[in-house]
């Protein structure tokens, strides 16, 4: 089908001032990258059998029925297209199903992986065939209706019997029953289940066992079990996140998975050498979150800013057509520093990822030192992200005006597919709390003398300045605000300053107060900024280090200016802490504001080419405003028209309720 | 103690009280009956309220309960038919048109009624009409005898009116106008009501006689039969599809192909066309806007600020039920409402929920002074007017729309759950981001107010005869501090002092943006281009403006609160909480030109973290004052008992996933777990 591009996009794309595709290369990490995810993808969109109806005119069940023939679809592909390494079905089968939630994903992302690092030989052996082929459906099972993030508040019991050798798993109380899990109300007939383990009369915490949900063949609950799916959600409607309650339900002792903690026959509990190694699956989950950050918000910033070449709208001349209003300021002004933000993100995504794969080899060889920073960072990380993301996505679907919040636009769906990375795996303000404690307890061994090492090593400058009686006279305001390195410096400062202060009244509060845990709850607030800070500080200069690994200079300038427009942006919304601090003057602050509108300006041309190189493919965007070819009205109508709401000019109603409501009264 | 029969659920759980639930309620610091009354404006208003609460929530034809398991078909069928007994009932009853009973009977059903923007065509009528007009369509309106939708956003167009596309051209010979649709783009798009239900449109198009264009004018259009409900000849409508919300309406679309209607069907009341196609101005052009300046003022207290009332009175509830992790080693884990942070995520949004009813009490009495003059064609107080609620509109329903996102992540896993209330109220919200005027769009305008009242106010400080400013900016001609004259933390809780700070703020920023115009303009750039420059500092100088506007008619209202001593407190300290809060948020901008110190923004921020704590202990009662019924939330996070859990797992159970089977097992999950059962 020839379809003609927009003239307003063909415009834009030809005043580019560098090649996408180049970007495009360093974006996916290499050209041969780029080849294969279009490979794969490619494979994925011409197979009929992944044909994309539109999800949004169908029910909840119906989505559910579609997402559960594609999931079945796919693991039969899977083995047919030969994709086998582990890292592209996880990286590439998430990226390129639209906004696909598989009711089996949960098989795959926790309970392979669980298996695969918790389960001894022999339970591998016997499970993991099985769970990989799918001949048994496994999902992850951690929190309670009652408990979330805080771990040891689980309250389901599973209690060893030596008579039988068996655990007897229970859900004492309506806030223990199991709420949330993927797959797990409808699809799953296996699940892993965390509980406190009990045996010969006392509680070892936390554990993790194979408990059988559903009987084969019939799929029906087995005795005991009561599962089912949680309700409607904001968004996942494809996905049955399930309940499941355990009435003094058996298992074998051979299902509690046995790695590394273990109940013999008698019932003696033999404890686990180190703990930390279930650090891994957590850092590289959170790794992968931040990634999908990245992501999502770039599929938001392709269609706000493609509709917005399209849209045209009032005038900024008297007497002038109308112009597009990407043109104006406002407009740049919401979008830019956003777009801006997604690139930033890719780069910590891509950062995180390569770290988590050196640490692991490191872990590999038996080297656990540096996971307590990185299990830090990725918490983090992954709250910084998600949070500014969400907030972004919304930004986007708001700058599309009234046409954001149709369907049509794809970003109600984008959102809220997104919203939950704010709360799952790891609420974010604990997550936070947790980068805050690493940096506390950094902060600590400066002070007692030590070195640290890694990103808080900017903390190891911190006594020095303490000695001067005007501590806060010496930070040099010298920034540089055309330098991104100069401004990584800047935000190195805040970071430095922001961690000093919520030391400090951490310190105060414990003076004034008994308990620890006190002071830290009335300090969190000041905790919280400081983790933001580190993360923002990260950011940037993660972002600022990657220009100088990019050889192409038209992509090195844009990038550049993204980077630039990034850092400011950042000072501009948070201009109180670089001036309560002193990192920069209230005239350096005034250029800030001008240097951030020369730069909306300056990125201007290349708005679009710069989302076209994020290579998203149409149906992948699933957005009639952010096509493309940017026939956006035209596409507009003939999906409200495909609507089956449209199906019969004169609905039912009519004849039910409004005729009679103009006759009776 | 159980709860009141008057706001539970009456389910099995609300006999009794959750024991963490009750332990809040026990020692309220102040009189909360007394609060709703005054929240209603009166304890005869909250008598009357909740005499229609109960008469609505009696009735199984206003039931919520299936609300989160409906398709949009069914959603819209549920709104019409509400809407339908809504009216015998109104008629039976005898509550009139734009009565308190109404009103309160609006917010019993949560508002989700079709046929919702008829009555924004009857106050459009009202302010547009003239007198025959509106003793011809009125009653027809009032009586359902026409259903009628207000159309005016196009395909390709919206907040900017001039940019619509429709047409109405004066037709002498017949004495009509021909409606038409020239482009794909000028086709309406997303008028409520337009797609399935309304007979009658109210088309804004731009009016052209006599060979000239004449601007926006509103026309009544028949767009469907009043005897088989079918579309007229020459109109193409239908249903726009599915949204984030608003299911139960049916936003739709509309085309025109030459339709024609008789002259005395434009709307009148400012300009005419004479039947031989004279065309004769009778107000400014400024009137076209006062009908939505009607419904800007009506959306605040009606529509925008509940959701995030309600949105506060979930999270704050559920926040007292939920329990995590532990503040001493010794103690049972801590309710989530005593971490700080959940303090710090909640608080604000609870203070801005009550800030804004206030201002936009303060907004509805000035509008109610003013509208009389208006419509006797004296619009010497409708650019303020209009300016005010522009910017109330924009600075609401984007404190509103974040605060509810907010309040909905503060309930963690559960806050993403339909059944929780949040997600509703968060995708309802945020749509008053865009309609009635993009608050971008808005914003701007009020910064053409505010800069037309500060050279205004500039160039006669130095004449003799001082021309008024208007009210709501005769802070610019008021004599600036140049330094916070604060010394310690407490000194930021007393009103006159931190109005005076947001004064500060925004009239440096009015100033900063009136020399950036001006700057861009000496340095050769043409007025429109400059403006398009600075839009940047415009915005922000309006939404100081309005934060100021907030604050200060936040603090005003409690002033006259001192017969309630209690009350004035526990209020005070929210409207010291929005006031610091804001400060804290913009901190850069209270630093910039040194009218804080570093020093100072450390005071503001003790005494705002002071703030939660002392909040903290007043937190239910604050949220129950609001009074809404448990079957008006329609939560299972926020009912009044504070029995959660066990809701939860209830409705959740009657999700029809879990009562009507599961086809795609027999499909798709059979036959893959087919294999295995081959081997057992």
């Amino acid at each position: 089908m020839a379809v003609t591009m927009n003239q307003d996009l063909r415009r834009e794309r030809a005043s580019a001032s560098f090649n996408p595709e180049l970007l495009t290369h360093i974006l996916d990490g290499s050209p041969e990258n780029t080849r294969r995810r279009r490979e794969i993808e490619n494979l994925i969109l011409n197979d009929p059998d992944f044909k994309h109806e539109d999800l949004n005119f169908l029910t909840r069940s119906q989505r559910y029925e579609v997402a559960v023939r594609k999931s079945a679809t796919l693991v039969k592909k899977i083995r047919e297209f030969g994709i086998s390494d582990p890292d592209e079905i996880m990286w590439f089968k998430k990226l390129h199903m639209v906004n696909f939630v598989e009711p089996v994903g949960l098989n795959f992302s926790m309970f392979v992986p669980t298996l695969l690092n918790q389960g001894t030989a022999a339970q591998k052996e016997k499970w993991l065939l099985s769970a990989k082929g799918l001949q048994i459906i496994g999902t992850y099972a951690q929190t309670e209706l009652g408990h979330g993030t805080h771990l040891r508040g689980l309250e389901t019991t599973a209690t060893y019997d030596p008579e039988t050798q068996e655990f007897i798993l229970n859900s004492p109380t309506v806030t223990s029953i199991k709420w949330w899990p993927g797959g797990l109300g409808k699809t799953s007939n296996h699940a892993i289940v965390l509980a406190q383990l009990y045996t010969q009369g006392k509680c070892y915490g936390l554990h993790a066992f194979i408990v059988p949900l559903r009987e084969i063949g019939t799929h029906k609950p087995l005795p005991g079990i009561t599962v089912g799916d949680i309700g409607p959600k904001f968004g996942y409607d494809e996905m049955d996140n399930g309940y499941l309650k355990m009435d003094h339900f058996r298992i074998p002792r051979e299902n509690m998975l046995m790695k590394y903690a273990q109940v013999k026959p008698d019932g003696t509990y033999v404890k686990p050498v180190s703990n930390k190694l279930t650090y891994g699956t957590m850092v590289f989950i959170r790794s992968f979150l931040v990634g999908e950050a990245a992501r999502s918000l770039a599929k938001a910033c392709t269609i706000a800013i493609r509709y917005s070449a399209v849209r045209h709208q009032s005038e900024i001349k008297p007497g002038e057509p109308e112009p597009q209003i990407l043109d104006f300021q406002t407009q740049q002004y919401k979008l830019f520093p956003l777009l801006a933000t997604a690139y930033a993100f890719h780069f910590v995504g891509a950062y995180m990822k390569e770290t988590y794969h050196r640490i692991n080899e490191d872990i590999g060889h038996g080297d656990l030192s540096e996971l307590p920073e990185l299990h830090a960072l990725t918490a983090g990380l992954k709250a910084f992200t998600s949070w500014t993301t969400n907030a972004a996505i919304e930004a986007c679907r708001m700058a599309c005006g009234g046409h954001g919040y149709s369907h049509c636009s794809g970003l109600p769906n984008i959102y809220v597919t997104f919203t939950p990375t704010c709360t799952f795996e790891g609420e974010n303000t604990v997550m936070m709390l947790q980068t805050a404690r690493f940096l506390m307890k950094s902060y600590d061994q400066v002070h007692a003398g030590k070195l640290v090492c890694g990103m808080v090593s900017y903390l190891n400058d911190l006594p020095s300045q303490r000695i001067q009686p005007q501590q806060v006279a010496v930070w040099p305001t010298v920034v540089d605000i055309d330098s991104p390195h100069s401004l990584t410096e800047a935000y190195r400062l805040r970071a430095a300053r922001l961690v000093e202060i919520a030391a400090k009244n951490l310190q105060t509060e414990v003076s004034h107060r008994k308990s620890k845990e006190v002071a830290w709850n009335l300090t969190s607030v000041d905790l919280v900024r400081a983790s933001e800070a580190h993360c923002h500080y990260v950011t940037v200069k993660l972002f600022s280090e990657q220009l100088l690994k990019i050889q192409d200079k038209p992509i090195q300038a844009v990038l550049r200016n993204l980077c630039l427009l990034y850092a400011l942006y950042g000072i501009s919304q948070k201009a109180g802490d670089f001036l309560q601090e002193n990192i920069l003057t209230d005239t350096q602050v005034t250029q800030v504001h001008q240097r951030i509108k020369e730069l909306l300006t300056v990125i201007r041309p290349d708005a679009v080419t710069l989302v076209d190189a994020f290579d998203f493919q149409d149906v992948s965007l699933g957005s009639v405003l952010g096509r493309y070819d940017g026939n956006v009205y035209e596409n507009l109508f003939e999906w409200a028209k495909t609507s089956p709401l449209n199906k019969a000019e004169v609905h039912e109603s009519f004849y039910k309720h409004l005729k009679p409501l103009q006759s009776k009264l | 103690m159980g709860s009141p029969a008057r706001v539970s659920m009456g389910d099995a759980w609300s006999w009794r009280v959750h024991p963490d639930m009750e332990s809040e309620r026990r020692r309220p610091s102040f009189d909360v009956e007394r609060l709703t009354n005054i929240l209603d404006g009166g304890a005869e208003n909250t008598a009357l309220r909740r005499r229609v609460e109960s008469i609505i929530h009696s009735d199984p034809e206003f039931s919520l309960k299936e609300n989160y398991f409906m398709s949009q078909n069914e959603h819209y069928e549920a709104g019409v038919k509400k809407k339908f007994h809504l009216q015998m009932l109104a008629r039976r009853l005898g509550w009139s048109e734009g009565s308190r009973e109404l009103r309160y009977a609006f917010r019993a059903v949560t508002g989700d009624l079709a046929l919702g923007l008829h009555h924004i065509f009857s106050k459009s009528l009202q302010s547009l009409g003239s007198e025959e007009q509106i003793a011809k369509w009125a009653p027809l309106c009032d009586q359902f005898r026409i259903i009628a939708t207000y159309a005016q956003t196009e395909l390709g167009h919206g907040t900017y009116l001039q940019g619509l596309e429709t047409e109405a051209t004066y037709d002498a010979d017949t004495q009509e106008f021909v409606m038409h649709s020239p482009t794909l783009t000028a086709t309406k798009w997303w008028p409520g009501d337009l797609g399935r239900s309304a007979t009658h449109a109210l088309v804004l198009a731009q009016l052209i006689c006599s060979g000239a264009r004449r601007g926006m004018h509103a026309f009544i259009v028949p767009i469907r039969s009043l005897q088989d409900h079918s579309l007229l000849p020459g109109v193409t409508a239908g249903d726009i599809g599915p949204k984030m919300d608003f299911e139960y309406i049916d936003n739709g679309f509309l085309q025109l192909d030459h339709v024609r209607i008789p002259r005395e069907n434009m709307l009148s009341r400012f300009a005419q066309v004479l039947p031989d196609g004279t065309y004769v101005k009778l107000g400014t052009a400024q009137s076209n806007y006062l009908s939505m300046v009607v419904v800007r003022v009506g959306l605040l207290l009606d529509e925008i600020n509940p959701l995030l009332e309600k949105a506060c009175v979930i999270a704050i509830r559920y926040s007292v039920i939920r329990r995590q992790s532990r503040l001493r080693p010794s103690d049972p884990e801590a309710k989530v409402l005593d971490y700080q942070t959940q303090q710090h995520k909640l608080f604000p949004q609870l203070a801005a929920a009550y800030a804004f009813h206030f201002t936009g009490t303060s907004l509805r009495d000035f509008f109610q002074e003013s509208y009389g003059a208006i419509l006797d064609r004296d619009f010497s107080l409708l650019p303020e007017l209009h300016a005010l609620s522009s910017g109330l509109k924009a600075l609401i329903s984007e404190f509103c729309t974040q605060g509810a996102e907010l309040c909905r992540r503060a309930c963690g896993g559960h806050g993403y759950s339909k059944l929780s209330g949040l997600p509703s109220l968060v995708s309802r919200v945020t749509a008053s981001c865009t309609y009635e005027g993009e608050n971008t769009v808005l914003y701007l305008q009020v910064a053409r107010f505010l800069l037309k009242s500060y050279l205004q106010a500039q160039a006669s400080a130095g004449s003799a005869s001082k021309t008024s400013l208007p009210r709501s900016v005769a802070y610019l001609t008021a004599p600036d501090l140049a330094r916070c004259p604060a010394q310690r933390a407490a000194d930021f809780l007393r009103p006159g002092l931190y109005t005076r700070a947001w004064a500060h703020v925004a009239v440096r920023l009015i100033r900063d943006s009136a020399h950036q115009l001006q700057t861009q303009m000496q340095s050769g750039a043409e007025e429109h281009e400059a403006w398009n420059q600075t839009t940047v500092i415009h915005l922000q100088a309006a939404k100081a403006h309005c934060y100021y506007v907030t604050v200060k008619s936040f603090a005003e209202a409690l002033q006259r609160l001192d017969k309630e001593p209690a009350i004035q407190q526990a209020l005070q300290r929210l409207c010291d909480l929005f006031a610091l809060h804001g400060i804290l948020s913009a901190a850069g901008d209270f630093l910039h030109d040194g009218f804080l110190s570093g020093a100072q923004v450390d005071m503001v921020r003790t005494a705002y973290l002071d703030l939660l704590f002392l909040i903290r202990k007043d937190a239910i009662s604050l949220t129950d004052a609001f009074d809404f019924t448990d079957q008006c939330l329609n939560s299972a996070l926020g009912c009044y008992d504070g029995n959660v859990y066990e809701r939860l797992f209830y409705w959740a159970q009657k999700s029809p996933t879990n009562t009507q089977g599961n086809p795609a097992y027999q499909k798709y999950l059979r036959p893959l777990l087919q294999s295995w059962r081959s081997k057992l």
